[in-house]
Order: C-alpha cells, then structure tokens, then sequence
C-alpha cells in the first residue's frame, strides 16, 4: 500500500531568498495520527502550504497515496482535506452553502452535497447555525467549520495546521475525541500543534522541523524514552520549614507546601517518596513540571540550534 | 465518477456560489446601475434627447438605449469579477478552489460566467427600465443576445486578469475609473461616430467598447457604422486573448500562489 504521504528532497527558496525548506524527507503511513512540529517560522506551514498546492516548490517530489503531485496532481488532490491555520472561508456565507460548495468542487453533486454537509456540521455541533453568516461564528465554531470543510468530501488525508488554536479546553478536548474517532475510522491524520500535549495525546508518530529540516522522526513512544530527567512538583500536606538534604535527591523548596524534584530516568520514585516519608513529609499530589514532550521538544531544537 | 461530470459539477458550483453572492447583495450589484441609468434615460434621452432630434435617423431616445445597456453590462461584468476574485484571494477562501481539484480553466470559466451573468442580469433590469422611456424592437435578437453574452464575457475576463494582479483594494477600482468608463463613454453610447471629425474617427477605430456597441445596437435597431463581421471577430479575438493571459497567469500562479 503506498504511503499516505511521501516527501523527498523537498526544498523552497521564497523570492526574497528565505530558505524555508532545505531538502526534507518525511513518510507518513495510512491510518497514523502523526504529529508535525517546530517553533515558529521552522518550516511547517511552508510545508503543508506545497503539499495542498497552494505554494509552489522549488525542487522535490511529494505524493499522497502514490500519486505525485507533478504527474497526478487531481488525484492526489482528491486524496487530500486541509485544515489551514488562519481562517479561511467566505465570512459572508452561510454555513452550510460553505461546505455545500466545498463538496462541488470535488465533483460531489449539490443534492448529496447538502446531505454531507449536514452530516458533519451535526458531528461538529454547528447543525444549529447552518444559516447563519459564517462571520457571526464564534473562534471555537469557525474552527469546527473548517474541519468540516475539510472532511466534505471524505479525504484519505487529513492535514491540520494547528486546529485548536485559540480554542477553549472544553472544545479543544471534544475536537481531539472527534479526530480520535475519524483516525480510528481509516482517515489518517497530520497535525501540526503548539500543544505538545495535544500531540502527546493524540499521536502515535512525530516529526520535529527546524530551519527548514527535519530534527528528529520517530514514534512518540520512542522520543519519550530519550528523556533522561523529568521534573515533578510536589504538593506537601503540611508546611515545611527547611528543606531536607536526602542524599541522591536533587530537591528545590518552591514555598512552604510546595517542592520540585529533578529525576533521573533510572531512579525509582518509590525511593523518593521512601525518603520523603523517613523525613516526616508527607505528598499529598504530585504532577509533571513541564509536558514530557515539551522538554524533549525544546531539548532537541536547543541541540539543533547548537548544532 | 468521470472527470467531465465531476468538472460539470465544480462548474456549476461555482456559477451557483457567484450568483448568490451578487444576488444576496442585490442593492449593491443590480440597483444602483438600474438607478445611473433610469437617470441617463430621463436626463440625455428625455430632457436632452428631446432637443437633439435624431441620429443616424433613429430618435435619440431609441438610438442610447442599447448603447446604455451595453454600458451597464460591461462595467457589471467587469465589476463583479474583480470584486469576487479578489475579495476570494484577500479572504484567502480562493484556497478553497486551489487546495480541490478544480482545473484553473474552470476557475477562470466560473468567474467568467458569474460575471456574465450579474451582467445580463444588470443588462435586463436596465432593459425594463428603458420600457418607460422607448419601445422595446428587437431586429435581431440572436445578433443582440450573442453580442451581449460575449461582451460581457470578454469584460469578465478582463475582470479577472485585473483580480488577479491587484494587491489592494485601489487596484480593483484604477481600470473601471481611468479605462473603462472613458472607452465606454467614447465608445459611441451617445453618438453615432459619423459625427466625428475625420481624425477623432480614426482614433475611435481603436476603442474595442465601440464595436460592442454597434453590433449591440444592430441587434436592436438594425442599423451599425461597421460589418457586424467585423465586431464579432474583434470581440471574439479579445476573449481569447484574455482567456490566454488568464490561463497562463493562474498556471504560473502569479498573484494567487508564492
């Protein structure tokens, strides 16, 4: 089966000389939920940007389930649904006909595209404000309407240029089940993200891109077993007055109920909670500094930047 | 699905999407041209007319209505294309057309046809209006109805090829302002050209608007200062031209892609 998505070599000078793109290779398989990152201005939209074909490359090949973009670009086009990170709709329609001509332009007829659009602004729960002008939306709604949008006319591929930005959590973890569900039918899905907790939660394959090359391209899981230290916040049920010196704990006092342990990878919690106890203090929570992928993300742009 | 059918359907999808738009804000689109020119019929053809008498033997009030139709249909045509194409491409939901599989041709064919459209659309209220003012006869409606349609084509693209080069919202309004509306008002709306001294009809020779008018005018009246050959191959020649340069400039993706 060929891969969802398949890039080779692909570069793009823009016409005053940036360097976006400096010759990235990058795989996705059908059916993954693979994650896209890097800081800004590292490459990522200029990437998502050629493969929709709204700009052009400079040098390269990229395909969408074998069909390449130079030799079969209608087809691979079919292929492809784009949630784009700035909106991107005419704020002057209303919201059904948006997506109703969305699905026209992929040749769907306008009769079963008003069934389609019906379909997915019920899943997105804007069913209620199909007539609506889509400029009276809320930021939450017109991000759902661009996902609906994108899915009108059933892609293989799902791209999303960091889809719950500006979001509300609320909305932000019913938009992360709903792509759950929509990767789980067969649709594979890249995005790109801010929240490494988002890419943490919903993908299972990642790449990290900085100055327009790739740093690093492996699976979650395994990224996650590079990190060799993690800080963790503990919250003390009662004031502690000085700080304990437990010999091979790296321990900081933050305030009276609060403490911050470095870890090493190889260290066993259990023996720090064992020292803790034999010093009378008692943990009442603990959680993660910082998200594990986001220290490991800033650790590898930091390396690379050295590099 | 074949890819003709799937085409025919992007097609229409994109008349419909152009014709809602103009028709949602009909008083900005199809009333205030119905006004300008209900206001040119009163003043040039009742108030003014009345003293002139005829041209080219035809009461002057008959001979301007097909000339100010005409008028109205080009500056719509024209206006509705640039003002779509590039509100689409400021908003950036002209993505929605590039990131599917719509064939620039048929982008180019859509606007076109939105444009036509609003411009018999203008075209016909402008032709009801003149009912109060001068009888409609038609001499020849296939000679009317073809030299209208291809106007207003010809003028759509030319729309287009504006939209697409305009980086601001002044780009959409230079042309209309500074080009079209001098042609058209040169172009022979109000005045026979056999008025004109030797040298200033040889100047005319030049302004395309001029034998739109005249084959348009033949439609109605049956009498024209050229060969209707003539005016068909000029405006025929234009829209090719135009679909051309429109073509080339989408497929290189200037002013739509980096």
């Amino acid at each position: 089966m060929p891969k969802a998505l398949c890039i080779r070599q692909l570069t793009k000078t823009y016409k005053n000389g940036l360097e976006a793109l400096k010759g990235i290779d990058l795989d996705v398989e059908p059916g993954d939920f693979f994650a896209l990152l890097g800081p800004n201005g590292a490459g990522k939209s200029t990437t998502i940007s050629i493969i929709a074909s709204l700009v052009n490359k400079s040098s390269g090949s990229v395909s969408i389930f074998g069909h390449d973009l130079d030799r079969e670009l209608y087809a691979a086009k079919r292929c492809l649904g784009l949630v784009p990170q700035e909106f991107n709709f005419n704020t002057f329609e209303p919201v059904q006909e948006i997506l109703v001509n969305q699905a026209g332009y992929y040749g769907i007829p306008r009769k079963a595209a008003w069934k389609r659009a019906e379909k997915y602004l019920v899943e997105l729960g804007l069913w209620d404000k199909r007539k609506d002008m889509a400029r009276t939306l809320s930021g939450g709604m017109k991000r759902r309407l661009m996902i609906a949008r994108a899915l009108v006319h059933e892609p293989r591929l799902l791209i999303l240029d960091e889809p719950t930005a500006g979001v509300d959590i609320e909305i932000r973890r019913s938009m992360w089940q709903f792509l759950k569900d929509i990767n789980q039918q067969g649709c594979t899905i890249i995005l790109t993200t801010h929240y490494l907790e988002e890419a943490e939660n919903l993908c299972r394959n990642i790449a990290i891109i900085d100055h327009g090359q790739i740093i690093e391209n492996t699976s979650i899981k395994g990224l996650l077993t590079q990190l060799n230290m993690e800080t963790f916040v503990l919250d003390l049920s009662r004031p502690l007055a000085r700080l304990p010196d437990l010999a091979g704990h790296r321990l900081r006092r933050v305030d009276d109920l609060t403490l911050e342990a470095d870890i090493d990878r190889e260290v066993s919690l259990n023996q720090l909670f064992v020292d803790l106890n034999r010093e009378g203090i008692q943990v009442c929570s603990m959680r993660n500094k910082t998200n594990r992928l986001e220290q490991l993300f800033m650790h590898m742009v930091d390396r690379g930047r050295a590099k | 699905m074949t890819n003709a059918h799937s085409n025919w359907i992007a097609f229409k999808t994109i008349i419909i999407k152009e014709v809602l738009r103009f028709s949602r804000i009909w008083i900005q689109t199809i009333l205030p041209p119905v006004i300008t020119m209900g206001l040119y019929f009163v003043i040039f053809g009742g108030l003014i007319g009345a003293r002139i008498g005829e041209m080219d033997g035809i009461r002057y009030m008959d001979f301007i209505v097909p000339g100010l139709i005409m008028m109205a249909v080009i500056t719509n045509a024209y206006a509705n294309v640039v003002s779509s194409f590039y509100s689409s491409k400021f908003q950036r939901h002209l993505e929605e057309m590039l990131v599917s599989p719509v064939p620039n041709y048929l982008i180019i064919l859509g606007f076109m046809g939105g444009g036509i459209c609003r411009g018999l659309a203008v075209g016909m209220a402008v032709t009801l209006v003149s009912l109060f003012f001068s009888p409609l006869s038609i001499h020849s409606p296939v000679v009317a109805l073809s030299v209208v349609v291809l106007t207003a084509a010809l003028f759509s693209l030319a729309g287009l090829i504006n939209g697409i080069f305009a980086r601001s919202f002044d780009d959409i309004s230079i042309v209309p302002t500074f080009v079209l509306t001098p042609l058209t008002y040169l172009g022979g709306v109000f005045y026979s050209i056999t008025l004109l001294p030797a040298f200033w009809q040889g100047v005319s020779m030049f302004n395309p608007i001029l034998y739109m008018v005249n084959a348009f005018r033949y439609g109605f009246l049956g009498v024209t200062d050229f060969s209707l050959w003539l005016s068909y191959g000029i405006i025929i020649g234009f829209i090719l031209a135009l679909y051309g340069v429109a073509l080339y400039l989408l497929n290189q993706g200037i002013g739509i892609r980096q």
